[in-house]
């Protein structure tokens, strides 16, 4: 009843292939995007904007790459938090050492970390399932100890960058708000880019290779190119993503920053959020953003006298057993229980 | 040359270490298909419980009961964590394991404390001379516990009616249910065979960097080593275990002062990555052969 897909006749190539084809579907998300783009930056306060919205939206951006990699393509990467390093390490050295305007340079950023991505793709040729996961981990280790050793990288200084001001066309970007829309402009158009990306050939080839990567081979699908692009595409996504949170939300590129746990946690984010979905990697970043952060508000109420470490511990021992219970009650991600509440919606409130 | 063989033995004996954690994941994989990543918590847990055991009762009651709770453990997680998920996609129990890990990490930080503790159970801990190589005692003997304890598994897993149990599941999940084998008991014997090497592991690491939080990276340690072995072969975690201890304390000493050195934290993977190039499924892992 309030989910219809009825009464919705497509008369030409264009509406058959469009992006939402179900009128519905479009009003929510011409709704989401007056919620992101007007009310979110003017309800908000700037503690909302500054540590809650911007670090999302990055980590969805991230997320969506490693979605690409993992969900749609079947190759496990547990180093992706590696390539966000790059990202912000590169974009970082562009605009502030070599004067490049900030657009560029985040996408600049996004391109070394895909060029590094696909150097670490390679192996994915030959190792599949947890032998090619274990060897992404050698991406992760390898890329923290050059940013910490090549003088070069990090102008020596504890393999840290600072950021500068940031300014695109002489605008000075400095209050919390000016950030959410520098981030958000960013997004939109890259997560557009990416739902095009995997309704279109590259996607189609992809969801073969996960499916079964010898029968992909012999209809012709080139496992080189398409399993090299996957490892690239993702770790441009992870790239920007990485110089996007490193500018607006760290304030300096730190390896500390990117380190194993944030590959597990991006990992967990399109667990949870729902592989091969664009909207799952939303709903999973959202989960691992948020939840922390409503375990250690909770825990800050009701636990006040309890000694600060405990504190820390019980937080870990509640993330840890809501992921497994997560896991329990949906394997296949929120993006399924969105489906399943579409379904539901069709026909309630009537019987059939 | 004596400096290249020191440096080339005690890089063995942390090989042996090594091998151990790999041996858990490699065990557990084998029977559960689960890529146990909360092994190295589960080295944290045993330290830690055995450090506080340690302050109220002697030595040999406080390993029984560190085991105990690792069995504990064990039985916990397959019932109450992998028995919701049986047949699931492996990516899945793998994510379980990582909120395992959490888990683990926090409950055993919850109890014990999270400051780093020392451990000393009593082993003596002097260099000993053997022509102009000197070697640590105490590896010595953690080397021969290690090779006790292995010898054990295979008497175990050879000889029992349990180990063949456990064999048949680890080969076959559905013919092991078939002829009677309880699949899910099983699999909590495995995991408590798991938590018994963590145990050890755990008191080796422990009482040479004292047990804290850093105990449980030692899994990222034993990754490499489990890849190169191949990831479902006993013999290849023991085997690639001494081979990446050795290679990495050799590169470490001989080739770490030409490039700024640190280079211990990736060389594994490096040696493993290049050696998979050539056989993709490991030293002695199983090979899948696939067809359309």
């Amino acid at each position: 009843m309030f989910y219809r897909e009825c009464g919705n006749l497509k008369d030409s190539y264009a509406s058959d292939m469009a992006i939402f084809p179900i009128p519905l579907d479009r009003w929510g998300v011409g709704v989401m995007l007056i919620l992101a783009f007007i009310v979110i930056p003017f309800a908000a306060s700037d503690y909302w904007l500054s540590s809650i919205m911007i670090p999302f939206y990055c980590f969805s951006l991230a997320a969506l790459g490693l979605n690409f990699l993992t969900g749609y393509a079947g190759q496990v990467s547990i180093g992706h938090a590696a390539f966000m390093a790059v990202g912000a390490y590169s974009s970082l050295i562009l605009y502030s050492r070599y004067g490049i305007p900030l657009i560029p340079s985040v996408l600049g950023g996004g391109v070394v970390a895909a060029a590094v991505g696909a150097v670490f793709g390679i192996p994915s040729l030959r190792l599949k399932g947890f032998y090619l996961a274990v060897s992404t981990l050698a991406a992760q280790f390898i890329i923290e100890w050059v940013l910490t050793h090549w003088k070069w990288v990090s102008g020596g200084v504890f393999g840290t960058i600072d950021t500068p001001a940031l300014r695109i066309f002489g605008f000075e970007i400095n209050t919390a708000t000016e950030k959410y829309f520098l981030v958000l402009c960013f997004l939109v158009p890259l997560v557009v880019m990416g739902k095009n990306l995997v309704r279109g050939h590259l996607g189609r080839s992809w969801m073969a290779i996960r499916d079964m990567d010898v029968a992909a081979e012999i209809i012709g699908i080139s496992l080189f190119r398409d399993k090299v692009t996957a490892f690239a595409v993702s770790s441009f996504y992870a790239g920007v993503a990485g110089s996007l949170v490193t500018m607006t939300y760290y304030g300096a590129a730190n390896i500390e920053e990117f380190n194993l746990i944030l590959s597990f946690h991006l990992l967990g984010m399109i667990i949870i959020g729902g592989m091969g979905t664009v909207l799952g990697s939303f709903f999973g970043a959202g989960f691992m953003v948020l939840l922390p952060i409503l375990i250690n508000q909770t825990m800050l109420t009701f636990m006040q006298r309890v000694p600060s470490d405990l504190r820390a511990n019980s937080e870990a021992i509640v993330f840890g057993a809501l992921i497994v219970l997560f896991l329990i009650v949906e394997p296949y991600g929120m993006a399924r229980l969105w489906q399943t509440v579409k379904d539901k919606l069709r026909l309630w409130p009537f019987p059939y | 040359m004596a400096f290249f063989f020191e440096v080339l033995i005690n890089g063995l004996l942390v090989g042996v270490m090594y091998s151990l954690v790999a041996l858990g994941f490699a065990l557990i994989y084998k029977a559960s298909d689960v890529f146990n990543f909360a092994q190295g918590d589960m080295s944290l847990l045993a330290g830690l419980a055995l450090v506080g055991f340690l302050t109220v009762m002697p030595l040999w009651l406080a390993i029984l009961c560190t085991i105990g709770v690792m069995t504990i453990l064990a039985y916990g997680t397959v019932y109450m964590v992998f028995r919701p998920l049986l047949a699931r996609p492996p990516l899945i129990l793998f994510m379980a394991a990582i909120g395992l890990s959490f888990l683990v990490q926090g409950i055993g930080q919850a109890i014990w404390g999270t400051d780093a503790k020392g451990l000393n159970i009593g082993i003596p801990d002097n260099p000993i001379e053997f022509g102009e190589i000197w070697i640590s005692s105490f590896d010595l003997i953690f080397g021969a516990v290690a090779g006790i304890l292995v010898l054990l598994l295979v008497l175990f897993f050879q000889k029992t009616r349990t180990g063949r149990a456990l064999r048949a599941v680890a080969d076959d999940h559905e013919a092991a249910l078939s002829v009677g084998i309880p699949l899910l008991r099983a699999w909590a014997v495995t995991w408590v065979v798991a938590g018994i090497v963590a145990t050890v592991a755990g008191i080796a690491w422990g009482s040479r960097l004292g047990v804290q939080f850093s105990l449980s990276l030692i899994a990222l340690k034993a990754l490499p080593v489990l890849i190169l072995g191949g990831i479902d072969s006993i013999p290849g975690a023991i085997l690639a275990g001494l081979v990446i201890g050795a290679g990495e304390n050799l590169a470490e000493v001989f080739l770490g002062p030409y490039v700024g050195g640190g280079i211990q934290t990736f060389f594994p993977y490096l040696v493993a990555l290049i050696f998979l190039w050539f056989k993709p499924y490991g030293m002695f892992g199983k090979e899948i052969i696939e067809r359309v």
